[in-house]
């Protein structure tokens, strides 16, 4: 219906008025009777033996209501942290999971790792007396850096002598080293893709409430997916059933993946407070526990080689990647550098030929799992760095290289897995040629020149799998549960509706586009339409939000009961106004009977179905409401071309990125101006990965050295140019509405594009990310040197 | 944060008072490094005296610029005589931290705390100020006297700073990308009598004279004097955004910059 609020309009987003006046609802807002809490005891060491726990001085602080340790844990039972995704090695061996316990038991195996929790009366107190814990340690050899973990003297955990999870590969490895046998030409690069710390503006936090006359827990936490914490914590953990466990995502300050999973602190909150009674236990990060605890995200260190013939065509691609999986497996660290990352391998073109090899590897770091794009900004960059070289080796314009290998039929089936279904990456690069004004950047270039600057310019032609996931196939791959998603349509008797949704919101608008559907199906107001989410209380179930997913998965399951309600609607009012359900009609929120003047209004039928004198309930039952549960056929891939154009200052090695040009393909669009909003977040990350953050672990300590703002360089405002955006539309042939995902794909394309351009202006085939102005002006020096 | 006595004193007497009367005792003036530090746990004194009471702000232009300890980096910023008497020490106030820090931190607070990072020492050691304190008037070059101390005594507090007007100066910062705290810092300046001063911040433990760079502009005050004088990398700070080799590139590249800038 076009109301103005329909599919396609940029309605403003109905959640910010309480985000930015301050009365969002967050974790931290909350506060129950008689709540304590907590304060974590964390590893001062990369690696150790724990000798002893002594907390007979800190339990007799003021305040002091309890402190528990690993002991504890295991005298309740309650089970570790799970890696819910199994990945076998080549040789058909499973991957090597050591413990992970929630608080630690005879090791700690990173800096910030949880050993023990004080419960107190105020954080302050529990703070106090954390301090006051003395835990003896034996320090043991630690390794920080994945290229050299493998084999280290350091070894993390007793499953993997050498520190290897799992050495896992795709593709057909004979059929690639015969196409390099025979290729004119092979183009190689050594790539690291840098350690990221997600820096969620909310912190994540946690309240525990253990209710002593129901014998039942309440979760308050910081989580993309309620029910799948829910689901791990009663399953695993063992701590409570799931009818008798409820666990409540509120509002949530940003996740960017880094709340997907199920970390310790969360679990201990809840388990404990059975410990001390049942009063609440409420825990809220610190911004340096953030740093030291969130999963991490990338750190790769990648070998890569294209095989091209002497026509320019890309014959073969094979890729060994060394994948850190940091201390412990978190929740789906498994999947990232491998079926996130080795599918998207073949990137928007024709590679007959395709071979990875990824060895994930333990360091005593922070756990690295999906951050936003998971795996797949990884594979762009491998990707899109190499195509970009491979077109400079070859004397090619890289534009023209990139199209003329482009994957141009579709379905395509790549050879690592993916089937691509629908795309027109031509379209997208020419609209991105014409926007960035490709031609006319020999001129800006020798302009810059005068000025002193270097100028490049770089592309990047990503493509992403998100819409996760089928669940048969995932399942077949090694996933532990299904991603499918579910909805609940709840008409009420006046014609407002509640949307329940599995799909989590923590910054992307559901309680707009969500809302938006069901306007544009319904012909109501969007004021009329409220969503709710993130109770596992309330909603049936859900899987959550993160892989682009609540488009294409969580709307399509709405749109389905919205198929229903609409169905049952129809019988309702045939009912009411005495004419064949086969000769209603509905349109703009209007129930009309075909050849005659008679209509109902949409909230008419919703009150006629409620009151239920005008039917017969034994054939219509009373009510309007409905749920659906959607499960995806396939990946949805949206794709697009993004040019970055930067200017170094070789004076200074600052880069500073002049233009940035993106042009995006998500299928049809619900809301373009919350998509151009998800465009911009994600280029911003991206420009972040390429030029300012990287997480550094000191290699003598094993202490993280970015453990703060005062070191680690999240992006500005004005770090970033305007961006010039556009769009190209090849509707989703695998769900109803034609959507793909744009949360990540900013993300997942800028690292490339940018790095692309700093390499093309400096006339190097790599250079480091972040490429600081350090980094720059010490590549630089060999050239000036030889100039001189 | 640990408990403390908070004092506000309306007389630089009392406060001297207070300080003396304090186990351990700190000043407080804007508070942008001792808040910080509190809430961190890495300061935890006994008392906290706040000259916020002593209502000692304003710039004064004169034969000399006097900017009394209290004023905020803003309002130095926003004086229109200063800007007019000396537009590089105006520019280098309204580059300091961000529009928050700019509005709380002080000119006394600042230099009293002598981070090696900071922008004011190198106003007042490249414009050769006097800083006046409740007790004596110290010359700049003999109270910043290394990585946060300087030559203020027990209970002395910084009550004004007194900038000499130069012919010319200018100040150019290269940030530290995550901090943004001059990770070099260089005010060029060429004094009322025609000498030249160059002094630099954030490279070094604290802030230090560029020698070398001052003769080779007294012969010609322009940024083309300094091409090839820089200063020895040996000594610098070296962290994991600049090795010293980098800063020392960074001194004589913000310097000709300075210089470029000095009005």
């Amino acid at each position: 219906m076009d109301n103005g609020t329909g599919i396609g309009a940029r309605v403003k987003r109905k959640e910010d008025q309480r985000f930015i006046t301050g009365k969002g609802n967050y974790t931290d807002d909350i506060n129950l009777p008689k709540q304590t809490y907590a304060y974590f005891v964390r590893s001062p060491h990369a690696h150790a033996t724990i000798k002893k726990i002594d907390t007979s001085k800190a339990s007799k602080m003021p305040g002091v209501v309890g402190i528990f340790t690993g002991d504890d844990v295991a005298a309740d039972k309650i089970g570790g942290l799970i890696c819910g995704w199994m990945i076998h090695s080549k040789d058909g061996s499973p991957m090597k999971a050591g413990p992970h316990p929630i608080l630690a038991m005879g090791k700690v195996r990173y800096v910030g790792d949880h050993v023990a929790v004080v419960v107190a009366e105020t954080k302050d107190l529990a703070k106090a007396a954390a301090a006051a814990v003395d835990v003896t340690y034996d320090v043991l050899p630690h390794v920080v850096d994945v290229a050299e973990a493998m084999g280290h003297k350091a070894q993390v955990h007793e499953v993997a002598p050498d520190n290897r999870v799992f050495n896992w590969s795709i593709g057909d490895q004979a059929a690639t080293d015969a196409a390099f046998k025979s290729a004119a030409h092979i183009t190689k690069i050594d790539l690291v893709n840098n350690r990221l710390i997600p820096n969620a503006m909310e912190p994540r936090a946690a309240i525990g409430a253990y209710d002593t006359g129901m014998d039942s827990y309440t979760l308050y936490t910081t989580s993309q997916n309620p029910h799948v914490a829910r689901l791990v914590i009663s399953a695993f953990h063992g701590l409570a059933p799931e009818h008798k466990l409820r666990v409540i995502a509120p509002d949530v300050g940003g996740g960017f993946g880094s709340k997907i999973f199920i970390y310790a602190e969360e679990v201990v909150c809840v388990w404990a407070s059975k410990r001390i009674g049942g009063r609440p236990i409420k825990w809220t990060a610190e911004r340096t526990e953030s740093f030291l605890c969130d999963a991490h995200g990338r750190d790769h260190v990648t070998h890569a080689e294209l095989a091209t013939d002497a026509g320019g065509k890309i014959t073969g691609f094979r890729v060994h990647t060394k994948a850190a999986m940091g201390a412990y497996l978190s929740t789906f660290a498994s999947c990232v550098p491998t079926y996130l990352y080795a599918t998207l391998l073949s990137g928007q073109y024709n590679i007959p030929n395709i071979y990875a090899e990824v060895d994930a590897i333990y360091t005593n770091t922070a756990p690295v799992d999906a951050y936003r794009g998971a795996g797949r900004p990884e594979a762009t960059y491998v990707v899109e760095r190499i195509v970009e070289t491979a077109a400079r080796e070859l004397k090619m314009d890289p534009a023209e290289f990139r199209r003329k290998n482009f994957v141009t039929q579709f379905p395509h089936q790549t050879p690592v897995i993916m089937c691509y279904d629908a795309g027109d990456y031509g379209a997208a690069l020419d609209k991105a040629l014409a926007i960035a004004d490709y031609k006319g950047f020999g001129g800006r270039k020798a302009e810059a020149a005068k000025r002193g600057k270097l100028r490049g310019i770089g592309f990047s032609a990503y493509i992403e799998a998100c819409g996760i996931a089928p669940s048969a196939a995932i399942g077949s791959l090694g996933a532990g549960v299904g991603l499918w998603e579910s909805a609940e349509v709840r008409v009420n008797p006046v014609g407002t509706v509640e949307i329940l949704t599995g799909s989590h919101s923590h910054g992307q608008g559901h309680e707009t586009t969500f809302a938006q559907l069901v306007s544009d199906r319904l012909g109501i107001d969007i004021n009329n339409v409220s969503i709710v989410h993130g109770d596992t209380d309330k909603v049936q179930f859900g899987m959550g939000t993160y892989g682009s997913r609540s488009g294409a998965v969580g709307m399509t399951a709405i749109s389905k009961a919205l198929d229903k309600i609409e169905a049952k609607a129809k019988r309702v009012a045939a009912a009411v106004m005495e004419a064949s359900v086969n000769d209603v009609e509905f349109k703009n929120g209007t129930f009309t009977v075909k050849g005659t003047d008679k209509k109902m209004a949409f909230g008419e039928v919703a009150l006629s179905a409620y009151v239920a004198h005008k039917f017969n309930s034994a054939e219509i039952e009373p009510g309007l409401k409905e749920s659906a549960f959607h499960d995806p056929s396939n990946f949805v891939f949206p794709a697009g071309v993004h040019i970055a154009e930067i200017e170094i200052d070789p004076d200074t090695g600052v880069t500073d990125v002049v233009n940035y040009t993106a042009v995006d393909d998500f299928g049809n669009i619900i809301n373009p101006m919350i998509v151009e909003g998800q465009v911009h977040g994600g280029i911003v990350q991206g420009i972040g990965q390429a030029l300012t953050e990287g997480c550094v672990y000191d290699k003598a300590s094993g202490q993280l050295l970015t453990g703060s703002y005062m070191d680690y360089q999240m992006p500005r405002a004005a770090d970033v140019p305007s961006f010039k955006l556009d769009f190209t539309c090849t509707p989703c042939p695998s769900n109803p509405l034609g959507m793909k995902g744009c949360g990540e794909a900013g993300a997942i394309a800028s690292p490339a594009a940018v790095m692309n351009a700093v390499t093309d202006a400096m006339g190097l085939k790599d250079v480091a990310m972040p490429a600081s102005p350090q980094v720059v002006w010490k590549a630089l020096q060999p050239m000036k040197k030889a100039a001189e | 944060m640990e408990n403390f006595t908070y004092h506000r004193p309306a007389s630089a007497a009392d406060a001297a008072a207070a300080m003396k009367g304090a186990k351990d005792g700190k000043y407080l003036s804007g508070g942008q490094t001792l808040i910080p530090a509190l809430k961190q746990g890495l300061a935890s004194p006994s008392d906290i005296i706040d000259l916020g009471g002593l209502k000692n702000s304003g710039v004064t232009v004169g034969a000399t610029v006097v900017i009394k300890a209290g004023t905020t980096h803003a309002e130095v910023a926003a004086d229109a005589g200063l800007r007019k008497a000396i537009p590089g020490l105006s520019a280098l106030a309204g580059g300091i931290g961000d529009p928050h820090v700019r509005h709380r931190g002080t000119i006394g607070g600042s230099i009293a705390n002598n981070d090696p990072a900071a922008d004011y020492p190198a106003a007042c050691l490249g414009l050769g100020a006097t800083i006046h304190t409740s007790k004596r008037k110290i010359a700049a070059g003999d109270f910043f006297t290394g990585m946060f101390s300087t030559a203020l005594e027990e209970g002395e507090i910084v009550t004004a700073v007194e900038f000499p007007i130069p012919k010319k100066c200018g100040y150019a910062k290269f940030p530290n990308p995550a901090s943004l705290y001059a990770m070099v810092g260089v005010m060029a300046a060429q004094l009322a009598d025609g000498s030249p001063r160059v002094a630099v911040t954030g490279a070094g433990a604290g802030v230090f004279r560029a020698t070398a760079m001052e003769a080779a502009l007294a012969k010609d005050f322009s940024a083309a004097a300094l091409n090839g004088v820089a200063v020895a990398a040996k000594g610098l700070n070296s962290d994991l955004h600049a090795s010293a080799d980098y800063r020392a590139h960074l001194i004589t590249v913000m310097a000709k910059r300075a210089v470029e800038k000095a009005k």
